[in-house]
């Protein structure tokens, strides 16, 4: 069956529907990893977003465990070719069937590079999938240009608390939308951790004085987060040692009053490298970030930048003054990417006092 | 860290002759490497051994030395030249070696030479094998099960502790030498033996077979601060087995998910970082297919044939940031060439898919025995972009000027389902076609799997092609079938036969009307996220085209000459390069077209434009179509280039330089012949035909011996002497094996002096840099014989002649460029052998030993310059006051079963120099930049035919007098007791031990003398086991008596101090 990528400013693509056949409307961004779509897929984090894979061949090994939460969040999948049959010893299904289960619309068959290119000259735009051959720009117009993600990390938190069982240090985890591999990475450093969904109250983790905390990755404006910004604030006068990624590392700029804005068109891939500014060592980094921390509005008495893009200078991380408290823009965690900064968490159970 | 201050004049060693496993990709690397530290001011000294390349340009490099790659050679250039640093990192395996010995041996140090790049400590804990299992157990990466023996005996004893099969691999060597899979003892004793001999340690690494295991490979990068990141990733279609350079690889990898790519990532990143590398590095490993279990293969701490494969692949230039890194930057302070915003340290995103396919030579040996193996036999490589797969194998496969452009083009039809499956088990060049047929045929993927243990997603897109085929048969031809035929790279051609109602004309214009075109997208290293400033192009069809319109500058379109082969190698790389820089100092907007990987001109910053594509009419045509040039140049890309002058001139673009009428006149044998009557130039008579009969009949009315070969082929492919009607049979019969497009011809066969020039004629005036003289008597080809500048037997008459003859045949054919012309002279008289009106082998090389831009003058010509213009007076110019000798090198070790004696088609895959005052000198040095260094044992073979006999006579004495103990055969050895030389006789083959085999066997022999009879290529015959059973255990073997000659003036004029010439000077 065709579908069509239609685009906020008019541009059309034409392709193959994949997945589910019901039309979407959303923010279009782009990732440039060349294995991972399984992981990208399931990442929280793109909630509220249709996501195009530079990678011109997907699906190659199909459906596997390798699953960052349990269903895939985008609102649409866009691919140059979805491989007619998956190969590998862990393969269970195809991502055609992934996607229809789960109710996720995609188009196969365009010009990705184009529709990329597009992108990167004219920002992130909205877009709608559609199958419907007949459709109206003018009338879709409105909807796209209305189209705002929201506040998506509602949707994307976990319901209730659960807990990781471990016999090393306690670490509360705000879920704004976690990777699982977080919390895999520091269960695999012994940690015991307890997954809270996004709106606790600050007070209720606080009283379980955990060893620390750990700000999760999540999808959305960080400025759409308000009372949670709130919480954070009080975490971050805690004391207790924290270590935030992506979204999380922005709800602490914004706990602590810096400012974030927009980038262009993101940074959504596996071959980022960001300086850690202590060591001047790169590290090529897991992102996924379409809003980053101003660090030119940054009050050095509250927080430096401790990592920064080698590609477009925008801050990476950020080490808070006075405080056990430092946070990344990209992905220790990898799944998928690099895993070269893996470390991080190490140096995270450090701060809490090292391992027991 | 910026850069070192302690660096200042940085000595490079390439990687000498082009052979098997080391070939064209260390120029492109070296010549980058030198651009790249040029650039930072660095004083660059280069060696190499190899005139035909780029790197040994006196604008590459500040000194220039075409010397011998020894230690000694070295040692003295050192003392000569004083570098402060040594870079060994990017001759290949060869440069590493030499400046290992040189570190080792304490000599860098006392002249206080630094070695950069990367530490002879790292080079040891990468290269031996031992000290790498160590490595690698203390870091936890496993590695096979395996011993490092130094014994036959040693490795019988591991094996049965292993078990079999078992995988052999000795210790520095290039290409995987040497190595194999042994199934059984008996296999174990003679790859041993074998690989005991070539390590240049004597260390064979005995290992647990992991055949199967799909193979996949790392390129990563590591600056002295100790960032890491990985260029590229690449997968072998074929699994472990056989050898990286012979397999089909893909860059990314298509079959691992995340999880495994990461692993294997981080554990090369863990890798290079524990042994410390700074540069380049390629780390191979072999992944179960149906676990996380994987196994390090090896790590090569230095540029390679992979990372020029994934230098291409990505955009990112290994071997420019490579240099950069020796002098002390890191990675985050180069910026990255191709993009010009980011830096070198990120990590390439491919949005495309890269197929890479070795060119293999057993369309010239077709005695040896095409199965692939754990040793490199390939000699070069194509490689294909698209944004599929299929489409990125399809282009591939067309680009290797093989007679192949389809899955259909190996025939396997007429085999039945038993023998399908046999030839299934097969591995050799021909397993994707097969694969093919038995898709055809409806076997499962999954038996092909267990027998192939190929990938499933790979047969499955050999599946979707085998299935375009079966639709193109029997379906009618729709837009939307074209559509899907082209988006997977189907040709015209192959549409058109499929179609079988169709010819190629129509199919394309049923292609124009409906706009169905190809469109060009550009390998920017980042997959789009940042605008990239390199237009370095691949076609795709049904997408946008995104190659830029250029226009105001004239604009030429430069062929290149495709992948290396026998025949025609990184010579016509060199000329294409300089073509394309000679246009540009001329104002002219340059676009590159060329298929090869390993090449200077596939780099992104020679031309204004590269296009990576099939050297096709189709694919060239397409890009015509966008760019739209003033004119294209053919006359440097070799016979690739020539052959498609034709299209491009039915599809109205001009050729620069000599018509293409003019080409044809000189290669089609009439129009040739009137116009050598017209210019009345002698040469042997001859005749052109198509049939054996026809052959049988010229070669008769001619006499015995002819010489008998196909038109327009280079390198005399298929070219024979034949000495009876029985021969004309056989010859014919090969040769008629690929369809001939063209009149076989068949020519007395003249034995004289062969004598070569080349020539620039600007259409009035030509000028001849120097005059070549063949040690070989014709019937060798002129590739394969040593080559002498100035000619320094011939008379001032013949040269005149020479003279005079070039200036008549290069007007009558009105030679705009470049003219390569083959003479013999015999009995004081001239003839001509062959004419070939475009650029050939020796331009390098007499370009190098005269100091005269041939290829420059030649483009410059071709846009109206005149001879007298550019400073030249016009004809032959002043000789060199110095002896200039071009020695062919060959890769027959790497090659079983390969016929070694020499004759008029070409087998040599590279050459190298050997320059000094005295021509004894020039050849004793060309001898030892070939690799024969002698003597050793002081003992030798001579077993010749009966009418070398008296000049092998000779030859003996002169040996005998060096101090050689000679063992002849029986008719032989008694000629030479006669003669008064004190030859021991030895028993033939089949007769009772000992005989000249267990003399061989002995590893006592230093040289095997040994003049074929008639009739090559049988595999029984004593005179061919000799020569092989010589060759593969590692003994030099001559087999022309003017070759043995030269080799005892060579070492009669023996010396350890060499005149060592600045070429850069010259």
């Amino acid at each position: 069956m065709k579908a069509f990528l239609i685009l906020e400013d008019g541009t059309v693509f034409e392709g193959t529907s994949i997945g589910s056949t019901r039309e979407v409307v959303s923010e279009i961004v782009f990732n440039t990893s060349m294995t991972g779509y399984l992981e990208v897929l399931t990442d929280p984090s793109y909630a509220g977003q249709a996501v195009c894979m530079t990678y011109p061949l997907i699906g190659n090994y199909g459906i596997t465990d390798d699953m960052e939460s349990g269903r895939p969040w985008p609102d649409g999948f866009i691919v140059r070719e979805l491989s007619r049959i998956p190969s590998n010893f862990r393969c269970k299904g195809t991502i055609q069937d992934f996607l229809v289960k789960h109710d996720i619309p995609g188009i196969a068959g365009i010009d990705t590079r184009a529709l990329t290119k597009i992108l990167r000259d004219r920002g992130t735009m909205n877009g709608m999938i559609t199958t419907n051959e007949n459709y109206n720009f003018e009338e879709i117009k409105p909807k796209l240009q209305a189209y705002a993600t929201g506040d998506v990390v509602s949707k994307v938190t976990c319901s209730e608390k659960t807990v990781l069982n471990g016999t090393g240090k306690k670490v509360a985890l705000l879920d704004f939308g976690a990777k699982k591999n977080i919390a895999k990475s520091l269960n695999d450093r012994g940690c015991e951790v307890t997954i809270y969904p996004a709106h606790t109250k600050a007070e209720e983790i606080l009283k379980t004085n955990p060893d620390g905390i750990m700000l999760s990755n999540g999808p959305g404006d960080p400025k759409d987060c308000g009372p949670i910004i709130d919480e954070v604030r009080k975490l971050y006068e805690s004391d207790t040692p924290i270590f935030a990624i992506c979204l999380g590392h922005q709800l602490m700029a914004l706990a602590t009053g810096a400012d974030t804005h927009k980038l262009k068109y993101g940074h959504r891939g596996g071959n980022h490298p960001v300086k850690d500014l202590q060591t001047g060592r790169v590290y090529i980094s897991s992102q996924n970030h379409g809003y980053v921390v101003d660090t030119d509005k940054l009050d050095p008495k509250v927080a430096t930048p401790a990592f920064v893009n080698v590609n477009d200078g925008t801050n990476e991380g950020l080490k808070y003054t006075g405080k056990n408290i430092f946070t990344v823009q990209f992905h220790p965690e990898a799944c998928p990417g690099p895993q070269d900064s893996g470390y991080l968490f190490d140096r995270f159970i450090e701060m809490m006092g090292g391992a027991k | 860290m910026p850069k070192r201050s302690d660096i200042k004049k940085v000595m490079v060693i390439g990687s000498g002759p082009i052979v098997i496993g080391q070939a064209a990709e260390f120029d492109y690397a070296g010549t980058q490497a030198c651009r790249s530290l040029k650039e930072e001011g660095m004083e660059v000294c280069l060696v190499n051994s190899n005139p035909a390349t780029i790197m040994t340009d006196k604008e590459i490099a500040d000194q220039v030395y075409i010397e011998p790659l020894t230690v000694d050679v070295l040692k003295q250039i050192i003392i000569k030249e004083k570098p402060d640093s040594l870079l060994p990192t990017l001759g290949g395996q060869a440069g590493l070696n030499l400046g290992m010995e040189l570190a080792e041996s304490g000599f860098l140090a006392e002249q206080g030479v630094k070695l950069i790049g990367t530490t002879a400590e790292t080079i040891f804990r990468a290269e031996d094998r031992q000290a790498f299992k160590d490595t690698m157990e203390k870091l936890g990466e496993p590695v096979a099960a395996s011993l490092v023996v130094n014994t036959v005996e040693d490795g019988i004893k591991f094996t049965n502790t292993i078990g079999y099969p078992v995988v052999l691999r000795p210790a520095y060597t290039l290409g995987g030498s040497g190595g194999g899979i042994a199934h059984n003892q008996a296999e174990l004793v003679e790859i041993l033996t074998n690989g005991l001999r070539l390590s240049r340690v004597h260390e064979v690494l005995v290992e647990r077979c992991i055949a199967g295991w799909k193979e996949i490979e790392y390129e990563v990068m590591r600056d002295a601060a100790g960032n890491c990141i990985t260029v590229c990733n690449m997968e072998n279609i074929d699994p472990v087995g056989v050898h990286t350079g012979d397999s089909i690889v893909v860059a990314p990898s298509q079959t691992l998910g995340d999880k495994e790519y990461q692993m294997l990532r981080t554990s090369a990143l863990r890798i290079i970082d524990e042994l410390g590398i700074t540069g380049g590095c390629n780390v191979q490993y072999a992944l179960h297919p149906e676990s996380f279990e994987y196994c390090v293969i090896e790590v090569n701490p230095r540029v390679s044939r992979s990372s020029a494969l994934a230098s291409k692949a990505t955009g990112y230039p290994i071997a420019k940031v490579a240099a950069k890194i020796a002098l002390g930057y890191t990675l985050d302070e180069i910026p990255n060439a191709i993009t010009k915003k980011t830096f070198a340290s990120f990590e390439p995103m491919l949005d495309y898919c890269v197929v890479k396919i070795p060119r293999l030579p057993f369309d010239k040996f077709i005695t040896a025995t095409r199965k692939l193996t754990t040793q490199m036999k390939a000699t070069g490589e194509v490689m294909s972009i698209c944004n599929n797969f299929e489409g990125a194998l399809m282009k591939a496969i067309r680009s290797l000027e093989q007679h192949v452009d389809s899955l259909m083009s190996y025939d396997f039809c007429d085999m039945t389902d038993e023998e399908l499956n046999e030839a299934l088990t097969v591995v050799d060049d021909r397993r994707i076609y097969c694969i093919a047929e038995a898709l055809r045929r409806g076997v499962s993927y999954e038996k092909i799997h267990d027998i192939t243990q190929i990938d499933i997603w790979f047969i499955d897109k050999i599946k979707i092609l085998v299935e375009m085929e079966q639709r193109l048969a029997n379906e009618e031809l729709t837009v939307e079938l074209l559509k899907e035929a082209k988006r997977i790279e189907f040709p015209d051609n192959v549409i058109a036969d499929l179609n079988g109602k169709m010819t190629e004309e129509e199919v394309r214009k049923m292609r124009y009307d409906n706009g169905i075109v190809a469109a060009y997208k550009m390998v920017d290293t980042c997959a789009a996220e940042f605008d990239a400033m390199t237009p370095y192009y691949y076609s795709v069809y049904g997408s946008e085209n995104e190659a830029a319109e250029t226009s105001g500058r004239k604009k030429v379109l430069v062929l290149g000459s495709g992948p290396i082969r026998i025949g025609q190698g990184v010579e016509f790389d060199y000329c294409s390069v300089h073509a394309t820089w000679a246009f540009a100092k001329e104002g002219w907007e340059t676009v590159i077209v060329n298929n090869n990987p390993e090449t200077v001109s596939t780099d992104f910053d020679i031309a204004d434009k590269l296009y990576f594509e099939p050297l096709t009419n189709e694919d060239v045509e397409s890009i015509v179509n966008l760019e739209k040039p003033d004119g294209a140049i053919v006359q440097f890309g070799g016979q690739t280039a020539i052959k498609l002058t034709e299209h491009l001139m039915k599809i109205g673009v001009p050729i620069l330089g000599t018509k293409a009428e003019d080409v044809d006149a000189a290669e089609d044998r009439e129009l040739f012949d009137e116009i050598l009557e017209k210019t009345q130039i002698p040469r042997a008579a001859g005749g052109t035909v198509f049939t054996a009969e026809e052959a049988k009949e010229v070669a008769n009315r001619l006499g015995y011996p002819v010489l008998v070969r196909p038109s327009y082929v280079l390198g005399g492919q298929g070219m024979q002497i034949a000495f009876n009607d029985e021969e004309i049979e056989k010859f014919m019969d090969i040769i008629n094996q690929i369809a001939q497009d063209h009149p076989i011809l068949v020519d007395k066969y003249l034995q004289g002096k062969e004598i070569e020039v080349d020539a620039i004629c600007d259409g009035e005036n030509i000028l001849i840099p120097g005059i070549m003289e063949h040690i070989e008597r014709t019937g060798i080809h002129s590739g394969d014989s040593i080559s002498v500048y100035p000619a320094h037997t011939i008379t001032q008459d013949i040269k005149d002649k020479i003279v005079d003859y070039t200036e008549r045949l290069a007007k009558a054919l009105h030679v705009l460029g470049m003219i390569n012309i083959q003479f013999i002279a015999m009995d004081g008289e001239v003839y001509v052998i062959e004419v070939n009106p475009r650029s050939s082998r020796t331009v390098p090389y007499i370009s190098k030993v005269t100091g005269i831009p041939i290829v420059d003058l030649a483009a410059k010509a071709i846009l109206g310059h005149k001879i007298t213009d550019m400073g030249y007076k016009p004809g032959l110019q002043p000789e060199a006051d110095y002896i200039a000798i071009k020695m062919p090198v060959f890769s027959f070790e790497k090659l079983r079963g390969a016929e070694i004696s020499l004759g008029p088609e070409m087998k040599s895959t590279g050459e190298c120099l050997g320059i000094a005052k005295t021509f004894e000198e020039a050849l004793y040095k060309a001898f030892l930049g070939a690799g024969v260094v002698l003597p050793k044992h002081k003992q030798m073979i001579i077993t010749v035919k009966d009418a070398d006999k008296p000049e092998a006579l000779e030859v003996a004495k002169r040996f005998e007098k060096l101090g050689y103990k000679i063992y002849a055969t029986r008719s032989t050895a008694k000629f030479l007791q006669d003669g008064g030389v004190d030859a021991l006789r030895v028993n033939k083959i089949t007769q009772e031990s000992p005989n000249v085999m267990d003399l061989i066997l002995g590893h006592k022999i230093d040289l095997v003398i040994d003049t074929p009879t008639q009739g090559h290529g049988d595999k029984t015959r004593d005179g061919f086991l000799i020569r092989r059973n010589a060759i593969e255990t590692g003994i030099n073997c001559i087999t022309a008596m003017d070759t043995a000659v030269a080799l005892a003036t060579s070492l009669e004029s023996a010396t350890t101090e060499y005149t060592l010439v600045d070429v850069a000077t010259i």
